[in-house]
């Protein structure tokens, strides 16, 4: 397995980057000719662990928020990462419909989104440091 | 992201055009409160005709209108759904208690 392409953003923790960053990965993943299902599938993975670091590490304060993404074969690497408040508990938190938020009307479909559009989804997090989610994505294209 | 409205018999069509994420989740919530009070609405039909990528906040959105609309008495539905939007919708059980329909005119129907 060789890294054939990378690339790393960072950001203010501002929502109106969350379709900046769908956007910036989108067009990196673009060179591995991905089917228009598999780009809205990255796109709101991204989506979800953007809007997650911006509501929830940051809760609307400013920091900033990178993301990483590397080409390794036909699979997709994205990393999102903050410096935020960080994920008390984990595994409550990827339960569907979990959400610390109700107020926000947030549905709690983030990480179940991301488990489901991606291959595989590992999440890091440490208290008052921040929080890492790391998603792996096989690209089988249009190419057959 | 675009939002304009329809009103038909006391039923608000919200026609969202765009993106809907946490970041146009605000204006669309507020839009459509501020028409559902305003015109003394009783059921509400989202229009996703041309809404382009929608993730979990447009599912919040959905659900917080339904709560509402709910307590009204009336219904909510949703109608020209897209392929990536009826993908998300159905990962996330929308589905089962929101109605989707082909087009606006079905929609009305049921109404």
């Amino acid at each position: 397995m060789q890294i054939k392409n990378e690339m790393k953003v960072k950001f203010l923790s501002k929502s109106s980057n969350e379709s900046f960053a769908r956007v910036v990965v989108a067009a990196f993943v673009s060179q591995l000719d991905p089917t228009i299902e598999e780009l809205a599938d990255i796109k709101t993975a991204v989506s979800e662990a953007v809007t997650n670091s911006i509501i929830h590490g940051y809760e609307n304060c400013n920091g900033y928020v990178s993301v990483e993404c590397k080409i390794i074969d036909d699979f997709v690497e994205i990393i999102v990462q903050d410096e935020g408040k960080g994920i008390e508990d984990i595994e409550l938190a990827r339960q569907p419909l979990y959400t610390t938020h109700p107020e926000l009307e947030r549905s709690g479909m983030g990480f179940t989104v991301m488990e489901t559009f991606m291959d595989k989804i590992e999440v890091e997090s440490n208290l008052n440091k921040g929080t890492k989610v790391k998603m792996i994505k096989k690209i089988n294209g249009s190419r057959q | 992201m675009q939002i304009s409205f329809q009103i038909t018999n006391r039923t608000l069509i919200a026609k969202i055009e765009g993106e809907l994420d946490h970041h146009t989740s605000i204006e669309i919530r507020e839009k459509i409160d501020r028409e559902i009070n305003r015109n003394q609405i009783k059921n509400l039909i989202f229009d996703f005709e041309n809404l382009n990528f929608m993730d979990s906040s447009g599912i919040g959105v959905i659900i917080g209108r339904y709560k509402y609309i709910q307590k009204l008495n009336g219904k909510v539905s949703i109608a020209n759904l897209n392929l990536h939007v009826q993908r998300i919708i159905t990962v996330s059980g929308l589905h089962k208690i929101v109605p989707i329909f082909d087009n606006v005119q079905d929609a009305l129907k049921e109404m």
